[in-house]
């Protein structure tokens, strides 16, 4: 549910993607039956124009693989897509190239995602270039500043002929950031976007986010940070082994969450007050290969309140007692 | 008593605007490492290379002699007159080398330019586009490969005859299937890199990212490993035409040492019948292979082994403590 | 007063540069480490933390220039270069390397690759370094029977922790961790922290935590130093750096880490820190200070206590400077 009901810019419903694990000679030969990792494995949720969903998890979790379902780099197995209403879950090359326009992804790496020999002016004009858009040479340069700008930099003019490897990192990112708002989209989806950043101009790079998101933007980020997650985003969807497991808003999913994985995540999130009283929860092990997903509720091997009945019972998202109605988890004890 | 920090805005990158004024905008190459290049052996690889590029052009000019022309005694020891001696046919040594690094140059180029279209094509299709077509073609690769390069030359020149034209086809059919190989890994290696997925998540289409994103950063290496295909090249024409195989009627550094071989040069002690071309070829392929690896090294800079040296830190003696005031 | 196990003086570490000049990475680093005690290194990339504990390593390669001493148990182990480091490597001072799960020998078993050091400097051999060698792995949370595998049989987590399994193999009093947990997940990461406090309590190790993140060190350490630019510029407890800070980069540095349980602003630093292939005239923080005033861009402020135990290199912490402006 969006927070103020209008047609959501984004809805995705029970999205599965799979990824076939190859057999190899041997393996063909022998007849060994094909394996699939099923790397998002029923996903649901919407986002509206003007919000932040940020996705946060561990890897293996799923989040990047579906972001990159959702902007259709990959395909999906089942389950539906809409973008504006319209479903793009089998929408043609053709129409999705038209629609790469209203939806942009933001990488990573600052210092992989940007062409080392484009200059900045070439970089940012590209999606232009690419989509017939912007008219004249001049016309485009201007879109060019605007976007360069509304990223950040200012004035354009001083970025405008530079080389990726004169900039900093954050002033990369920005010019990624410019190049995908050069065609106005509406949505844009951001993997980690700070994450090889210094801590220090983390929150230049955070607090354009907002300001996008406010000037009508919706943003998917997808995150391993709570704690960046608790503080930009609107909402919080936390993955494990591709499924939500908490949905909810920002604020009450990290102070008042209902599931047991959210619980120990945030517990473990080291704080800067060294008197902070800690209790720690650490799991035992790591993430399980995706490959073999435990039978019932995926979490309950490592699940420090599971019950018998936990591994006979896949947990669906819903409300659980004493949280608020937007506020999902998928736990049978909760 | 506390200064307020300035709220900090998204828009105040004014410090950092001042770091980046005051370098000038750099050009399109300094990814090149330019200095890299100052190194001994490409300076002299090049001058070389230079060198005989310039005598092959002006080699009409510079000839003493009309090299078919019957100049002086058979097998005449290098004087004062004849350079270098003259051949078993009395025709002037130094013109016949002269004139020869024409053919050996324009085969060798031209064959290495076949060469690296064909493998270079092929080595961008498939890495690039990969699944089945890359199956096919890397099968093609392999069987090429493994042809012997002699017996075929000898066929095909039997076939189509010996003209010049032939050999070079010859050549850079026979030789692009290690340029295809090495083209193809950095067309996968660059294919995955973050901006060629961004490019196409913002819609780019195939021939937009093969032609702006992935060929312009695999050219280097290729034009690298067509210097050293040069050089592959010069050598196969020397062979080919000693083998009797090429065109009787052009003078060509091959054809020098074919003639001294089938003249007895070595029987009436006429080194300087021998050893002037086959200088030469080896002068012309250590050039190649030597700007040919300064390019590559230039290009990957992990090529140096100096890493892999024990490493010794130097110690610095301070005079004194180190005060600011 | 106890003498520190390792006391670092006024280290000091250039590079060469390619066109002569020289980088001045680490500029009179100084600090001590007693036995047991847990100590952060911490900056943002490019302030010199790692080029500290390589220096103190004597890991340096032949492009660098050090200076300073490094006293191990009152023996400066830096006086000589490497003859004078090389016995203390890895039997005294041990390290953990930012990226260490990534480099393991991919075709050595992790257990060979644990005895290797040992046999290397003569602790052990044999069937005993192999039994010390699965201790290891079973104190470190991997099951002994596992030295067999391969390192590409193992997870990311389980190959840092034989990473930190293999910095102990020759039971080491001090260990120094590079950014061990910056690749790793945050479950992972918190049990990899539990694992280092852990060992260093039970092995009596002295830490030395290099990092850019600043709750780790919060969480884990008791002192801690805060670098910028190559020099320290606070050093203190971390209790102290958080409640009471003296350098306006401690305090920006914490208020731009976002906490999970405040709400309070996050806040951005402009700017970027100054190169270090010239000399810098006052405070290299000046240029992004929110407190700038007078004497910062003229003077450069020396690193002096302000509380027993506790330093900053700031003029505002001099009343004498504050008043004259």
């Amino acid at each position: 549910m969006t927070t103020n009901g209008a047609t959501p810019l984004l809805e995705v419903e029970d999205l599965v993607t799979r990824f076939s694990v190859p057999r190899g000679l041997v393996g063909t030969l022998s007849g060994r039956p094909k394996l699939a990792v099923k790397a998002v494995d029923g996903v649901t949720f919407s986002l509206g124009q003007g919000e932040m969903l940020a996705l946060v998890g561990e890897s293996g979790s799923g989040k990047t693989t579906t972001a990159q379902t959702i902007l259709r780099l990959v395909d999906a197995e089942s389950g539906t897509i809409r973008f504006q209403g319209e479903d793009i879950s089998k929408a043609s090359g053709k129409t999705m190239r038209a629609l790469r326009r209203h939806a942009q992804l933001i990488f990573q790496d600052p210092y992989e995602s940007l062409d080392p020999r484009f200059r900045v002016r070439a970089t940012v004009e590209e999606p232009l270039l690419v989509h017939g858009e912007g008219g004249s040479s001049s016309e485009r340069e201007q879109h060019i500043r605007d976007a360069l700008a509304r990223a950040g930099l200012n004035p354009p003019e001083l970025f405008l002929d530079r080389y990726p490897h004169e900039l900093s990192g954050g002033q990369r990112q920005r010019v990624a950031i410019a190049a995908s708002l050069v065609l106005d989209p509406e949505l844009l989806v951001a993997d980690e976007p700070v994450s090889m950043l210094d801590v220090s101009i983390r929150a230049g790079i955070l607090t354009l986010l907002d300001e996008l998101r406010r000037s009508g933007l919706g943003i998917l980020m997808i995150t391993h940070d709570l704690s960046t997650a608790a503080h930009y985003a609107d909402r919080i969807a936390v993955m494990y082994l591709g499924r939500i497991v908490e949905e909810g808003p920002a604020r009450e999913v990290v102070q008042n969450p209902k599931h047991p994985y959210t619980k120990a995540l945030i517990s473990v999130v080291p704080q800067r007050d060294p008197r902070a009283a800690v209790k720690p929860q650490i799991l035992t092990g790591e993430t399980p290969n995706p490959i073999a997903i435990p039978a019932g509720c995926r979490f309950n091997p490592r699940c420090p309140i599971a019950i018998p009945e936990c591994r006979a019972t896949d947990p669906e998202l819903r409300v659980p007692a004493g949280a608020r109605a937007d506020h999902r988890a998928a736990c049978i004890r909760a | 008593m506390s200064v307020p920090s300035p709220p900090p805005t998204a828009l105040d990158e004014q410090a950092a605007v001042a770091d980046i004024a005051g370098i000038e905008p750099r050009g399109r190459f300094t990814f090149l490492r330019w200095r890299a290049l100052r190194r001994p052996s490409l300076i002299f690889g090049l001058s070389v290379l230079v060198i005989f590029i310039l005598v092959a052009i002006f080699a009409p000019v510079l000839e003493p002699y009309n090299p078919r022309a019957k100049t002086g005694e058979v097998y005449e020891p290098p004087s004062s007159a004849h350079w270098l001696g003259t051949d078993d046919g009395g025709a002037d040594m130094l013109s016949l080398v002269i004139r020869g690094s024409r053919v050996s140059l324009i085969v060798g180029f031209a064959a290495a330019l076949v060469a690296m279209l064909i493998g270079g094509t092929i080595g961008l299709w498939s890495g690039f586009y990969g699944g089945k077509s890359d199956t096919i073609l890397m099968r093609i690769t392999d069987y090429v490969l493994v042809i012997p390069d002699i017996p075929l030359m000898i066929v095909i020149a039997a076939l189509f005859g010996r003209s010049l034209t032939n050999i070079i086809l010859i050549i850079g059919i026979i030789y692009w299937t290690s340029t295809a190989r090495l083209i193809r890994a950095q067309t996968k290696s660059v294919r995955e890199r973050a901006y060629v997925t961004r490019a196409r998540a913002l819609g780019a289409g195939n021939r937009r990212l093969i032609g702006k994103h992935v060929l312009p950063q695999v050219m280097p290496l290729l034009i690298a490993n067509t210097v050293l295909t040069v050089a592959i090249a010069i050598f196969a024409e020397t062979y080919i035409t000693f083998l009797g195989l090429g065109d009787p009627a052009l003078i060509s550094w091959g054809k020098l040492i074919e003639n001294a071989f089938k003249g007895d040069a070595v029987l009436n002690d006429a080194w300087w019948a021998i050893i002037p071309p086959g200088l030469c070829v080896t002068l012309v392929i250590l050039a190649c292979t030597m700007i040919g690896m300064a390019m590559e090294e230039a290009l990957n800079p992990r090529l140096r082994v100096g890493h892999l040296a024990v490493r010794r830190f130097r110690l610095r003696r301070l005079k004194g403590a180190l005060d600011s005031e | 007063m106890t003498v520190p196990l390792l006391q670092v003086e006024d280290l000091n570490v250039w590079f060469d540069l390619e066109d002569g000049r020289e980088l001045h990475a680490v500029q009179g680093v100084s600090l001590g480490l007693d036995e047991g005690e847990r100590v952060g290194l911490v900056g943002e990339s490019g302030c010199g933390k790692t080029t500290t504990i390589l220096a103190v390593m004597g890991l340096l390669p032949p492009s660098a220039s050090v200076g300073g001493r490094v006293v191990l148990e009152g023996e400066d182990i830096l006086f000589q270069g490497e003859d004078s480091v090389s016995p203390h490597r890895w039997v005294d001072i041990a390290m953990v390397f930012q990226g260490a799960m990534n480099a393991f020998n991919p075709v050595k078993t992790i257990g060979d690759q644990i005895v290797e050091p040992m046999e290397l400097h003569g602790t052990a051999s044999g069937r005993l370094a192999r039994r010390q060698a699965g201790e290891l792995l079973e104190r470190v949370g991997i099951p002994a029977a596992r030295a067999r595998s391969y390192p590409h049989q193992f997870s990311g987590g389980m190959r840092q922790r034989a990473a930190i399994a293999m910095a102990l193999a020759c039971k080491p009093r001090i260990l120094l961790a590079d950014e061990p947990t910056t690749a790793l997940d945050v479950m992972v990461q918190a049990q990899i922290l539990q694992l280092l406090v852990g060992l260093a309590d039970d092995f009596g190790l002295a830490l030395v935590l290099v990092t850019h993140d600043l709750p780790v060190v919060a969480q884990v350490c008791e002192r801690g130093a805060v670098m910028y630019a190559g020099e320290i510029v606070e050093a203190g407890s971390t209790d102290t750096l958080y409640h009471d800070p003296r350098h306006p980069y401690t305090r920006l540095l914490f208020s731009a880490t976002p906490d999970l349980h405040e709400e309070s602003d996050v806040v951005f630093i402009p700017g970027t820190p100054p190169r270090l292939d010239h000399e810098l005239v006052g405070c290299p923080f000046a240029p992004r200070c929110d407190r700038v005033f007078a004497p910062c861009a003229s003077l450069k402020p020396r690193l002096v206590p302000t509380a027993p135990d506790h330093s900053a290199a700031c003029h505002l912490n001099d009343p004498a400077m504050r008043a004259a402006s």
